[in-house]
Formats: structure tokens, sequence, C-alpha cells
């Protein structure tokens, strides 16, 4: 385990009142905006466990709608965030709900739709204003809120054919980028397959845009820093 | 090239030595190494939030307001009158102004929070108010520098790193002795280095603080971070004074921090989890908790499942 640092005790700066409901709940948004990558028209949220219970105390609804628009955790506009949506035009819903036992008690889900996509985000504040995505449409994987810290990270859905991850990880060796961690998980409802790369170096927009328009790639993400 | 890691006090204490530092300078050394930062922006990271600390404190001197809950809001106004006229009331309250300032700072911080204002989780949400408590305590006692407060932070936060290394300071996971219990510890050691002291002596007085705090339990009310969390970052931040004036006049804990630590995590890890934040026991569940439960629609946590 890395050391703890500094800002590990002194921080994180945040908009009250609970690192785990409020500063956690709005990442977990920041982070399903990202992944969703443009402003949604819809969004609906489905508190499961003690977001369910406990969500209107701590603010947690207010922090995921902050969240989604692309609010950090800091932001005092977190508090007037059901008013900024409604001005900008962003429908929203809360709904309590059971993901099932696998998930950590602090956990939602976010269904994102806009005319051109709909997505789906399952992610968990898990303690101190740390979260994990657990599953972005269907595929399980494991991402945590500091994963933008130290690399560049980027998510990429492919159909499932032989060779897909090779044309992949072929394009980011050409580009002169190393990969320092990969995970893929396979869904059997889409026969698509999501990786989640991190990479030592930015992909530029137009690398991206190359990728993306390969044969059998469905999209590829790049998240940015978030601020923690 | 040499390490400015530690994990436990006795590396702290030796580090400190090696150097001919105090505390709060291995401290940002460490953190210069672990970021392969130069101090620079560190210093201004921290600079940031010693702005965050006091920008706090005003916002809930200037503004109280009462919080969703209703439980929270009303106390700052109370110690602001009392130290706008402290003169008038001096012989009437126990405690000197310093003190009285400290309870300001925490109990503010806490409203603050509570009404969704900017806080530093300095080491948590729940705990945030007893360092910057003892912070505009001390700033008026010793009328301090920006310069010296972040070396109070630094202070603490090197108390922290130790607790977080060798327990948690996460009150779902350790009860409040892992976050109020932590902070008084951090808030001691810093109010006993800023004055000069050696990093021993600064160690005794974390270690007298959270010696003191083993066993709280983390029972509020509707899961709120409010009652009782408000009033004892405030009770905690002048508790933190006691244990640092006591190292301070060369009084030592027969227990060292090290093995305190420990001892409060074994504590943590005996304890039942329906005093670890799940509103499931303790103040949560009297009849004046479950009132409030019951009114803000936090019914299931008010409920307590065993006796059902």
């Amino acid at each position: 385990m890395s050391p703890f640092s500094l800002f590990d005790i002194a921080g994180p700066i945040m908009v009250g009142p609970s690192s785990s409901h409020t500063a956690g709940a709005a990442k977990i948004g920041q982070f399903a905006r990202a992944i969703f990558d443009g402003k949604p028209d819809e969004v609906h949220f489905l508190l499961h466990g003690s977001f369910g219970d406990v969500y209107k105390g701590h603010a947690t609804d207010k922090a995921l709608l902050g969240g989604i628009m692309q609010f950090p955790p800091n932001e005092p506009k977190i508090k007037k965030s059901f008013d900024i949506a409604d001005e900008i035009g962003l429908k929203y819903k809360f709904t309590k709900g059971d993901l099932g036992s696998g998930f950590h008690p602090n956990s939602v889900k976010i269904r994102l739709r806009n005319e051109k996509r709909e997505m789906s985000v399952i992610a968990s504040s898990i303690g101190g204003g740390n979260i994990e995505i657990n599953r972005i449409n269907g595929f399980d994987i494991r991402l945590t809120g500091n994963s933008t810290d130290n690399f560049f990270t980027i998510i990429i859905e492919n159909k499932n054919l032989p060779g897909m991850l090779a044309k992949s990880t072929g394009f980011l060796g050409q580009k002169g980028i190393r990969i320092v961690n990969m995970q893929s998980s396979y869904f059997a409802g889409d026969n698509k397959v999501l990786s989640v790369l991190s990479l030592e170096k930015e992909l530029a927009l137009d690398e991206i845009m190359e990728l993306e328009s390969k044969e059998g790639i469905v999209f590829v993400r790049a998240l940015k820093k978030i601020s923690r | 090239m040499n390490s400015f890691i530690f994990r436990n006090s006795e590396e702290l204490l030796k580090l400190c030595k090696e150097h001919d530092s105090p505390i709060w300078e291995i401290m940002l050394r460490y953190e210069m190494q672990i970021s392969s930062k130069k101090r620079e922006p560190i210093m201004s990271k921290l600079l940031e939030r010693l702005d965050v600390i006091f920008n706090g404190i005003n916002a809930s001197i200037e503004k109280p307001e009462v919080s969703p809950s209703k439980m929270a809001g009303e106390s700052t106004a109370f110690l602001v009158k009392h130290i706008n006229e402290f003169d008038k009331y001096a012989d009437s309250l126990l405690l000197n102004e310093a003190a009285i300032r400290a309870m300001l700072g925490a109990i503010a911080t806490g409203e603050n929070n509570a009404r969704m204002g900017v806080i530093l989780a300095f080491p948590t949400a729940g705990a945030a108010g007893v360092l910057p408590g003892v912070m505009y305590g001390a700033k008026y006692k010793f009328s301090l520098s920006k310069k010296e407060l972040i070396n109070m932070m630094l202070t603490a936060s090197a108390i922290g790193v130790i607790i977080a290394n060798t327990a948690t300071l996460s009150g779902a996971a350790g009860g409040c002795q892992a976050e109020v219990g932590s902070a008084s510890a951090m808030a001691a050691a810093a109010l006993t280095e800023v004055r000069g002291a050696s990093p021993e002596t600064t160690l005794q007085a974390a270690a007298l603080a959270l010696k003191n705090m083993i066993g709280l339990a983390c029972d509020p009310i509707g899961g709120l971070v409010e009652v009782p969390c408000i009033k004892r970052n405030g009770i905690a931040a002048v508790f933190s004074m006691s244990a640092s004036d006591m190292a301070f006049m060369g009084i030592k804990s027969f227990v060292p921090f090290d093995e305190v630590v420990r001892a409060m995590r074994e504590v943590g890890d005996m304890m039942s989890p329906r005093i670890k934040e799940t509103a499931l026991g303790g103040l949560a569940t009297t009849p004046t908790g479950q009132k409030v439960a019951k009114r803000m629609g936090l019914l299931k946590i008010g409920e307590n499942p065993c006796t059902k």
C-alpha cells in the first residue's frame, strides 16, 4: 500500500456534511459525467442501501446531481444543484432501490441519457470521500476514484471479435504510449467487451477519434484528471 | 537518498533526531518525497486549506443559520456573544479566552459543515472542528503567523498519518475515538510543537489526548454529522489544550503513543457495529434521537433491528 499523503489527512476540501455521503457522491457524479462524455438531458439515480435510507439528510441527492453538472466536491453551488439543473434543463429523478447484496451500502446506479446515447454506471462511496466505479453499462469493472490521479485512464468498448484487444493495445504501442494497468470485462447481454486502461501519457483528441473509428470499436472515453 | 517515510512515532522520532528537525519539517519532507514535489507547491496547497479553515469559521460567525434537521446552528452565536465582551464574562467563566475561542472555532466549523458550507475534512468531516478550533484559539493566544498555523497543520498531519497507518480515522470502522479521538491527538500535538516543545514532548501530548478518548462511540442522531458531533468537537478542542498543557508542564503518558494507537484500534475492533456510525445505538436510539429520525423520515436507521 502506498503511504498516506499529507492531503489524505488534511483533506479533502469539501462541501459538508459528510465525506462519504456528500463529497463521495459528488465525485461519483463527476465520474459518471466523464464516462458519459457530454451533457445528458436526463439522469436517473437509483439509491441503494444507506444512500437510499439517509440521502436527504446528507444532501447525497444534491451532491450526485452536482457531480453530473461537473461540480467537484468543494463547489459551494452543490447546495443549489436542483435549481441549477432546472435552469439548464437537466431532468433528474431519484428512486430508492436495491441493487442486490453484492454492492457496498453507499451505492448508486446512475442512468444518463441524451439524444445521442444512453449509459448506466454503478458506483460506491467507500469512505473518506473515496469512490469506486463497479459497473459501466453491463460490464463489471473496478475503477477507483484515485485512478485518474497519477495516470490517464481510457475506457474502450468493443464488439466481441477476435483480435480486438490487440487492435487497441497495438494502436497505443504505435503512438509510443505505455499501458501501466488494464482490465477487461465481457457482457453476454451485448456480446461486447469493455476495457479500462491506465496510460502513462494522455491520448490526444484526434488519437481518441482515430482509435474510435477502427472496425469493431464502439466507443473510447478518456477520463481527465478529476479533482479529489 | 534519505527517506523521510515514517509509519509510527518511533520512526518519526528517529527522523527528527537524525535531521535535528521538528515534526512539522519531517512531515513536509515526507510529503515532498512521496509526491515528488518541491516545498512551494505543497505549502501553497496548505495555505489554501488554511484559508478554507478560517473562512469556514467566519462564515458561521457572520451568518448563523439553523441546519435542515433543526438540530444544529444556534451554538456559535452564544460563543460569539461571550467572546465579543469577554472582559465582562471573564470572572464568571472558568476557561480563558483562548479556550473559549477554541470552542468557538470548532463549533462554528461543525455548524458550517451541517449547513453544507465548504470545510476541510481534517482528518474527517465529522471531526473537522477540533483542529480549526485549537488553531483559532492558539492564533489569538500566541499571535501566530500563517506560517506557524501551517506548521500546526503539518505536526497534526504527522500524527494523523501514524494513526491511519496503525489503526483508522473512520468512525464507521473504529467509532468516534478514531475520529474526534484522533483529531484531539493531532490537535494536542500541534498545540505543543507550535510552542517550541521537543518532538518527544509533542508525542506525549498526542498520547495523553488519545488515551483519554479510547472507547468513544460514534452514535449520531439520524446518522447526521450534528448531534453529538458538533459540540463534541467544541469540547474536544478544549480537551486537546488540556493534554497539550499537561505535556508542556512535563507530565508524561505512562503508555507510549504507538501503544495507545494500537489499543485504540483494538477497542475499535471490539466495539459493536451499532455504535459505529450506523445510528442503531447510543444517543441515536434515545427517545429524543428516535423522534428526530422519525421527523426527518430516517425511520429505518432509528429503528433497532435487533429489538424487532
